[in-house]
């Protein structure tokens, strides 16, 4: 029994972070507000390490690696708030083309996901989070019509993987006749999320495979990896904050010297460690226990979400007004941590998806 | 306990009432601000303990008629006077400290809202330490020259003249050497720069000063007694921070949101879990509420309230926060719409109001602070040692 990371997943964490620490930084990430330029950087200097092709099969030209790895990525990349698309282009997506899709179809749309040169956006929001303002895609003839609000990874994205309302998937080309892409503004600007109107849209289903369960499997992967964004970004906020408290002076004295403010710190970090325990159980069992999965994902992305919410919080107020202010742009953080928490579902949608997968009560 | 008020009060909440009935088309928006003030301050509804000789309305305190009155402003929908520092804290320093002078120069155009006042404290080495500011005024004959910082202003850049600490004693201990002082914005050698905060807003300024000439006569109270006086001003400020009426008006729309708003065609009002944690938060407000009533019973009486009214400002902006979090999560993935997006709600203003909360959390003195203070004036337990003496 050996509950850690092997020596490679260690190594390939450290690699990611070193690059973004060098490439990603505060500069960059305020840029991204104007030019998509930024994002289309990252993606260049993170596809070096392999990182959109983490779970595409090594014959599509990926690394073909476990969610467990990618739950690694998604931590590093939530550490430095990296503006790139992540969960659903190089997690979810692939999921769905090598759960659902043909071979043609892997191959058509899988290499070019691994180098990163496309993009795929991802509609599951009605399934995952419960539909709003009359969303939910339906299907006529093999056309798509109607609408699904939160695609994720949406502004550049090239094509996009859709749910329609019976738990079917399809692709669809971003720029198919019939399609309107509504962008909306988000608190947080380094993920592009959007609606996507369809009338009568030209779809290819996903109809190898089970479509449902796949399109649950995209859920449980994407849930585990908002969860391991929120522990990277949080980590990093609670370091921002004891860096912060062992130099800001009151009272003549460190503010860290004062038990109320070490209290604070002690408390963020004993909550938020063992998220990171509960978030490699989950990836882990992901691909080694299918039937722990969604209990496993739910937990993980709700709990993981609160104490997120507790850690941005926290974090802030440890920074007194400095925290509150542009300046340090650590709300960048705050609000990843906030954007992680509503995706896919809050942390009630959650609980209640675990309720559901035990068998506790009916869906 | 008796919550019903004596035939006196009946009649006065009438009065109120007939007022806003006649008057309250005249009102903001659609009627001028300035205006509404002046017809305010003539019946008594702003300004309405402070004497005519300083234009307000000069009647006595008493403190069920200002309940009465906000209780029926906010149920016609009515605003209230004009508020800002200068109104709620720079005025009754004045009374309380300023000279004859000062308060007929000041208060009567200030309560008009012709002068717009920013309150000078906050520095960047000096938060929850104020005391130890170090924007400095050198003695120039009649003038002081004024250099420093100070940082967190509001309205710095609308205001007119700004009341601010400044050391003066720079050789007597930290907080024997501060003056306050009252000076014009539009001196010479004064920069505004405003600061953005997390909510993309910028509703602050940081405010430079270089070789800024003003007259001694600005001077409240008297040299090197600024910090008495400062400490009179920030009782009015933690009064205004906490304060339950908000959170009642907030939880009012987070019922209508529940109402309304549903998700997979079935209503959030009907969903158990959210259900049960609206109606947890629905007590913790009317706990404050009460608590609020208790507060005015005691002033009433002129008991002191002792640990009661050291809570207000910690729990009161706590819950208004844990408000606006609960609506984000009651949208769900709407709770992260922001700017002007398609599908927000309520013109954002849960997003607005969850992050500036936070703010307020840390303004005014942030909830560690207050817990000291809970800690060591409620409860009288010792203080935090102190460290090197700065
Ligand atoms: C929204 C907002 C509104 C504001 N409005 C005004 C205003 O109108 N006028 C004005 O003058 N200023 C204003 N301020 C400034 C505000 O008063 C200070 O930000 C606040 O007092 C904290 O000071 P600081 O930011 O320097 O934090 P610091 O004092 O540096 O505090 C940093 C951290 O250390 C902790 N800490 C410090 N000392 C102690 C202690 N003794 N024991 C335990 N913990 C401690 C704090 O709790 C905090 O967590 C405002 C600030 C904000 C954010």
């Amino acid at each position: 029994m050996e509950f850690g990371l092997t020596s490679e997943q260690t190594m390939m964490q450290e690699s990611i972070n070193r690059t973004l620490e060098r490439e990603c930084t505060l500069d960059r990430i305020r840029d991204r507000e104007r030019s998509h330029w930024q994002m289309y950087y990252i993606i260049n200097v993170l596809s070096e390490l392999g990182v959109p092709g983490i779970l595409i099969p090594e014959e599509y030209g990926g690394l073909g690696l476990g969610l467990l790895d990618a739950a690694l990525v998604a931590e590093a990349l939530g550490r430095y708030v990296a503006p790139m698309p992540f969960v659903g282009s190089y997690v979810m997506a692939p999921l769905a083309l090598t759960g659902a899709g043909s071979e043609k179809q892997q191959r058509k749309y899988l290499s070019g996901l691994a180098t990163g040169e496309r993009i795929a956006g991802v509609a599951v929001s009605e399934q995952a989070g419960g539909a709003r303002d009359g969303a939910g895609i339906t299907v006529k003839n093999g056309k798509l019509s109607g609408k699904s609000l939160f695609g994720l990874d949406f502004e550049e994205a090239n094509f996009f993987i859709v749910a329609d309302k019976f738990g079917g998937l399809h692709v669809v080309d971003g720029y198919a006749a019939g399609l309107e892409k509504v962008v909306l503004t988000t608190i947080d600007v380094t993920r592009t999320v959007g609606v996507l109107n369809f009338d009568a849209v030209e779809a290819e289903p996903l109809s190898s495979g089970n479509p449902q369960a796949t399109l649950d499997r995209m859920i449980d992967a994407g849930r585990i990896m908002l969860a391991a964004d929120t522990l990277g970004a949080g980590g990093r906020m609670i370091e921002k904050a004891v860096d912060y408290a062992k130099e800001r002076k009151q009272f003549g004295r460190v503010i860290g010297s004062f038990q109320a403010v070490k209290h604070l710190c002690a408390e963020m970090v004993a909550e938020l460690e063992p998220c990171r325990a509960l978030i490699w159980y989950a990836a882990y069992a992901f691909d080694a226990f299918p039937d722990q999965a969604r209990r496993m994902a739910a937990h993980a992305k709700a709990h993981t979400a609160e104490v997120g919410t507790f850690v941005a919080r926290t974090a802030t107020e440890v920074h007194g007004g400095m925290g509150f202010t542009d300046l340090l742009g650590l709300h960048y953080w705050f609000k990843r941590i906030g954007f992680d928490r509503q995706a896919l579902g809050g942390p009630e949608k959650n609980r209640h998806d675990a309720a559901v997968a035990q068998g506790w009560i009916g869906n | 306990m008796d919550l019903s008020y004596s035939p006196e009060y009946e009649v006065f909440r009438d009065e109120v009432r007939d007022f806003a009935r006649d008057f309250g088309d005249r009102a903001p928006p659609a009627g001028d601000v300035r205006e509404w003030q002046t017809l305010l301050i003539a019946h008594g509804y702003a300004a309405r303990t402070i004497p005519k000789d300083y234009g307000g309305y000069g009647a006595a305190p008493d403190v069920l008629k200002s309940r009465i009155i906000a209780e029926e402003f906010i149920a016609a929908g009515l605003p209230m006077g004009m508020s800002g520092q200068g109104i709620s804290m720079l005025v009754p320093t004045l009374l309380e400290v300023g000279s004859e002078e000062q308060k007929r120069k000041y208060i009567a155009p200030t309560l008009r809202g012709e002068i717009v006042w920013c309150q000078g404290y906050s520095e960047p080495g000096a938060g929850s330490d104020l005391a130890a500011l170090t924007t400095r005024a050198t003695e120039d004959g009649d003038d002081f020259i004024i250099n420093g910082q100070k940082i967190w202003t509001s309205t710095a850049a609308q205001a007119d003249m700004i009341f601010c600490l400044v050391r003066t004693e720079p050789d007597k201990p930290k907080h024997e050497g501060i003056s306050y002082i009252l000076f014009s914005m539009k001196t010479p050698g004064i920069e505004v720069r405003p600061l953005v905060t997390m909510t993309g807003r910028a509703e602050f300024n940081e405010v430079f000063f270089t070789d800024v000439r003003v007259p001694k006569s600005g001077v409240v109270a008297g040299r090197g007694l600024g910090w008495m006086v400062a400490n009179a001003t920030l009782k009015h400020e933690r009064g205004m921070l906490g304060d339950p009426n908000q959170a009642g008006t907030r939880l009012k729309a987070i019922i209508e949101l529940m109402k309304e708003e549903t998700v997979d065609g079935s209503r959030l009002m009907d969903n158990p879990v959210f259900r049960d944690r609206l109606l947890k938060l629905q007590a913790r407000v009317h706990a404050m509420e009460f608590h609020g009533l208790r507060l005015l019973t005691s002033r009433l009486k002129g008991e002191d309230p002792g640990v009661a009214g050291l809570i207000v400002k910690l729990m009161g902006c706590e819950l208004n926060h844990q408000l606006a979090a609960f609506a984000i999560d009651a949208l769900g993935e709407l709770g992260i719409l922001y700017g002007g997006s398609p599908h927000l709600r309520n013109n954002g203003n849960w997003q607005w109001n969850y992050m500036f909360d936070l703010g307020l959390i840390i303004g005014g003195g942030t909830a560690q602070i207050q817990k000291n203070i809970i800690a060591e004036r409620g409860l009288g337990m010792p203080r935090e040692p102190k460290a090197a003496k700065a």
